[in-house]
């Protein structure tokens, strides 16, 4: 069994490499916060239908996350050997 | 009008294809073509079996009876495959690591592949899932009623029930056919992935046709949709917060927790990639699953009569518009999705209960020798079909038993939240290391009871399982256990309630046990594994050296995965020995080999407890970790011993290295005084022989004779000066100096120091400022005073600059008395600045003025000697040195 050893400075790919997996962890949290924004909306107008404007707003969201998932399913690499060691809990050691 | 029966055939030949087509992918796969079930898209698809029955008649029902709401368990599931890179690439990594059958297998084997919390999982999954497949059943009995109703074709309660039993057994045939044909060391399913896949796109062509043409067909376009709504009842949309986030929170935990899910989303998955590609794509596909969800409930309240159930307006709505076409694809959407989910559900349920109960119990029945002589392969196989068969007669029971009257969606809910009770284990398990099987089996006892008795019991409805009187009293009179008011605590709605009291008590019951109690070896190791999977990619050994032999092992595996697998392995195992034939040496990490490829068909738990039969139970003990433990502390403080003698040695030599340039560059140095001194000497010598060589032979006027003594005495004069330097210099460094102390004002002796100088104050400015010099100083004033002269004089001598000027700036800090004298010339280079203060020391370029390079090395001699110090300050713009006076010797004037 080898010990855990970390790579203090990185060069530039494998530098980004890991904002990349920072923005993947970071995607869900956002995604959950803004899913819960409709909750903060006014209801004292009752003129306005709330109805159709969350069906715009997340489906709306819905999309953006989808596009954002895909643009980081496309630039994400799976193999772990770029930085000798992903960081073992979540957050990388850097 | 399409008759009932043309429906019947429809039905019959969709279910003929599933079946070529799952015949089909197990034949290719047996051919060894398994790339393209592997692929992503086939993946994603087989993840859609997330949405049930109750997704596709259900949503629409929720959206007519709550509006939006009903977007909350697709929105957890998409936070979840978003969030990919937390969870669920940790759980397919363990997944394929420990060969995972199933979420009481991950369980399980996370706690020391501890059997019981495999049983205690498997019970729990049964009854979340039993209801969800009645679920099922019901909403296919439903809509085939449908139809039967449109074309007046009178249904008895009996037909209905006939047409569960038939699509039950039709199931069981299917999940039994394909799910049980082999088995697989890795329990992977391609006919029953490909199947479902297809269902998969049906099921959504089918709602988005639905969709797109009530949409555009009856409303007439987007913008008079979202009027429709608008109008609609359910405009007003004001979703309750706890709702709210405990839907997104159950539907999310659901997601990985669910049997089923689990089995499609870890166990079926081949390769990390298709994981990357359904972080995006999943989302999107549950995203057109619900886009048309509100609009058509918005539409089918709007036409179709009060009565009609909202749970099947995806049928009934395009039956009343007359497209028949339309509706048999909705037909077939919602049959899709209800047998999609049931087939995954049953074969992954059936993988628990023969791997977790069944197999277990026929092992311990036959100790010890079982293993060897019985038929394994049979038994489980045998024990997986007839699991199938009863998990789904069960279904039907629970069918049959709750009448099929309630709203489709509350079903659903009690199932997730009894499901997601596994939840706080699986997750502590993969991201807690001090997470132990006490703590799982507390927290799985606790938030089941809760759930039972707060969801699962009262969800049969008040007087069926529990009395009004308990709803209201409390079982015996217990105010605070009444199930939808615990401790007391009333009005929140029952499904938050559930949830949150399930949920928060098994959390604490699994924290708090786990943290009193130890776990042991095998729950240690198994959690490193788990929890640190990326870093560890092979397991550890959980072997020790053992009994078994060779053959014996064989014997079993064959047994277990039949022949011609078994002896692949271990051919390839011998050869990785360097050994030809079928019996390699039984070494710890071939058995801790073997026990994995052996848990990817029996689950971790059966194989660790056969392979345990065999090898004697010589399984790793407290001491064999401790002496391993012991080992690695004593290498590594060998090394680190190691490391700081190496670190002591490096700084020993760049201190000697400093020494040894250090007596390199003094002997250089004292090479040159000697010839220096040497010329010192012979300079006034030379002069002195020869003025008195004439004195004494010629005869000398009497003007030059006067002159001639006067050479004489003067360079007599400065040979006595270089001897005085020189002995002064001995006696202070052999500190037997004797210090005349007195008592004056610091101006003073710098007054005195500049005149006795010499210094020409019109070549030589000096600035100095009398008001900081009012400093009284207590030591020997004329020794203070010779060093003053010298760095005086020095300036004078070797200021290089056409306007010299010197600053002599007194400072006082922390108690001690600061003069710095800096002048503008071109200071001393850093190199020399450690030598100047050497005896014999003296700046090689600087040769011209008639010191012997004593000055400095006298200076710091008599500082030290005076308890002070006199050193070189670097970057004053020109040589600088600043003498410190002690503290005791100072008193301010006040």
């Amino acid at each position: 069994m080898k010990l855990p050893s970390r790579t203090e400075f990185l060069d530039r790919s494998s530098y980004r490499q890991r904002r990349f997996r920072d923005a993947a962890r970071w995607l869900p949290i956002f995604a959950g916060v803004l899913m819960l924004l409709p909750l903060m909306w006014p209801r004292e107008t009752p003129d306005q239908s709330q109805t159709s404007n969350g069906i715009v707003y997340l489906f709306g969201l819905w999309v953006i996350l989808v596009v954002l998932a895909f643009v980081l399913s496309r630039v994400l690499r799976l193999s772990e050997s770029l930085d000798g060691n992903d960081a073992p809990n979540g957050w990388g050691g850097e | 009008m399409i008759s009932f029966n043309l429906l019947i055939v429809v039905s019959l030949m969709y279910v003929v294809f599933l079946f070529l087509v799952a015949f089909a992918a197990e034949r290719r796969a047996a051919q060894g073509k398994t790339s393209w079930v592997r692929s992503s898209v086939i993946y994603t698809l087989s993840l859609s079996i997330y949405c049930t029955a109750w997704t596709f008649y259900g949503a629409v029902g929720y959206a007519a009876r709550s509006g939006l709401e009903f977007v909350t368990i697709y929105l957890g599931p998409t936070l979840v495959m978003i969030g990919w890179w937390w969870l669920v690439r940790k759980l397919v990594r363990i997944g394929r690591t420990q060969r995972l059958t199933s979420i009481a297998d991950l369980i399980s084997s996370r706690y020391g592949k501890s059997p019981v919390l495999g049983v205690m999982v498997t019970v729990l999954a049964i009854v979340g899932t039993t209801p969800y497949i009645a679920l099922q059943l019901q909403s296919v009995t439903q809509s085939i009623a449908v139809f039967a109703a449109s074309s007046d074709e009178m249904w008895l309660p009996g037909d209905l029930n006939r047409a569960a039993m038939w699509v039950a057994v039709g199931l069981a045939v299917f999940t039994v056919l394909f799910g049980t044909r082999n088995l697989d060391a890795h329990e992977r399913h391609h006919g029953i992935v490909l199947a479902i896949a297809v269902e998969a796109v049906v099921k959504l062509c089918a709602l988005l046709a639905v969709g797109i043409f009530v949409v555009w067909g009856i409303a007439g376009g987007v913008g008079a949709t979202l009027e429709l709504i608008d109008a609609s009842a359910q405009s007003q949309w004001s979703p309750s917060p706890s709702r709210w986030i405990g839907l997104i929170f159950v539907s999310g935990a659901a997601f990985v927790c669910l049997p089923r899910m689990f089995q499609v989303l870890v166990v079926e998955n081949s390769d990390e990639q298709s994981l990357s590609t359904a972080s995006w794509a999943f989302p999107t596909y549950l995203m057109l699953m619900s886009l048309f969800v509100v609009p058509i409930a918005v539409v089918g309240l709007d036409l179709m009569p009060e009565s009609a159930n909202p749970d099947l307006f995806v049928v009934t709505v395009p039956i009343s518009e007359g497209r028949q076409g339309l509706a048999i694809l909705a037909f077939l959407g919602g049959f899709s999705s209800a047998t999609s989910m049931v087939i995954v559900a049953t074969l992954s349920l059936a993988t628990m209960v023969s791997n977790h109960i069944i197999v277990p119990s026929w092992l311990n029945a036959r100790t010890p020798g079982a293993v060897v002589s019985g038929d394994v392969r049979q038994v489980v196989i045998m024990s997986r079909r007839v699991s199938i068969s009863v998990i789904l007669a069960l279904g039907y029971v629970y069918f049959r038993v709750s009448g099929g009257g309630t709203a489709l969606a509350s079903i659903g809910l009690v199932s997730f939240i009894g499901v997601v009770q596994v939840f706080p284990a699986m997750i502590g398990g993969v991201f807690w290391r001090g997470a132990n099987r006490w703590g799982a089996g507390a927290g799985l006892i606790v938030g089941f009871s809760v759930w039972l008795w707060t969801n699962f019991l009262p969800s049969f409805g008040i007087d069926a399982v529990i009395s009004q009187a308990v709803f209201l009293g409390g079982p015996f009179g217990i105010g605070w256990l009444r199930p939808e008011a615990l401790f007391g605590i009333s009005g929140t709605d029952p499904f938050v309630h559930a949830l949150f009291w399930s949920i928060f008590l098994n959390t604490s019951a699994f924290i708090f046990v786990s943290i009193l109690t130890f776990p042991n070896p095998l729950e240690r190791l198994q959690g490193a594994q788990f929890v640190n999977v990326f870093d560890y990619s092979s397991g550890a050994r959980t072997w020790l050296q053992s009994a078994a032999q060779a053959e014996d092992l064989l014997v079993m595996s064959q047994r277990i995965l039949g022949g011609a697998e078994a002896l692949s392995i271990f051919a390839t195992e011998a050869r990785s020995q360097g050994k030809t034939g079928f019996q390699p040496d039984v070494t710890p990490d071939f058995i801790g080999r073997l026990e994995r490829e052996l848990s990817g068909s029996v689950g971790a738990a059966t194989a660790h407890a056969m392979i345990g039969q065999l090898t004697e139970g010589t399984i790793v003990s407290v001491d064999d970790l401790i002496a391993v433990a012991d080992e690695t502390a004593q290498i590594m403080e060998y090394s680190s011993r190691l490391e700081a003698k190496s670190a002591e040695a490096n700084s020993t030599a760049r201190a000697l290295r400093e020494a040894n340039e250090k007596l390199t560059a003094l002997s250089i140095q004292k090479d040159a005084f000697l010839s220096q001194i040497s010329h010192e000497l012979r300079t006034p010598m030379t002069s002195i022989r020869a003025f008195s060589d004439i004195l004494r032979d010629e005869d000398v006027e009497n003007v030059a004779r006067k002159r001639f003594a006067g050479i004489i005495h003067e360079q007599s004069n400065r040979l006595t000066r270089l001897l005085d330097d020189l002995l002064d210099l001995g006696v202070l460094e052999s500190g037997q100096v004797q210090l005349n102390i007195g008592q004056d004002i610091l101006a003073d002796v710098l007054d005195r120091a500049v005149i006795a100088s010499g210094v020409n104050t019109g070549k030589l400015a000096i600035a100095r400022r009398a008001g900081n010099e009012t400093v009284n100083v207590h030591t020997d004033l004329d020794r203070l005073a010779q060093v003053f002269i010298n760095l005086i004089s020095n300036a004078a001598k070797y200021c290089a600059n056409d306007v010299p000027k010197l600053r002599i700036i007194v400072r006082q800090f922390a108690g001690q008395t600061i003069i710095d004298f800096c002048d503008n010339g071109a200071g001393i280079p850093s190199e020399s600045q450690s030598m100047i203060f050497e005896k014999f020391s003296r700046l090689e370029d600087e040769g011209k003025a008639g010191g012997a390079g004593l000055g400095l090395a006298i200076c710091r001699q008599i500082m030290g000697a005076l308890g002070g110090d006199i050193t070189y300050l670097p970057g004053q713009g020109g040589a600088a040195f600043r003498v410190t006076l002690p503290a005791a010797q100072v008193l301010v004037l006040q």
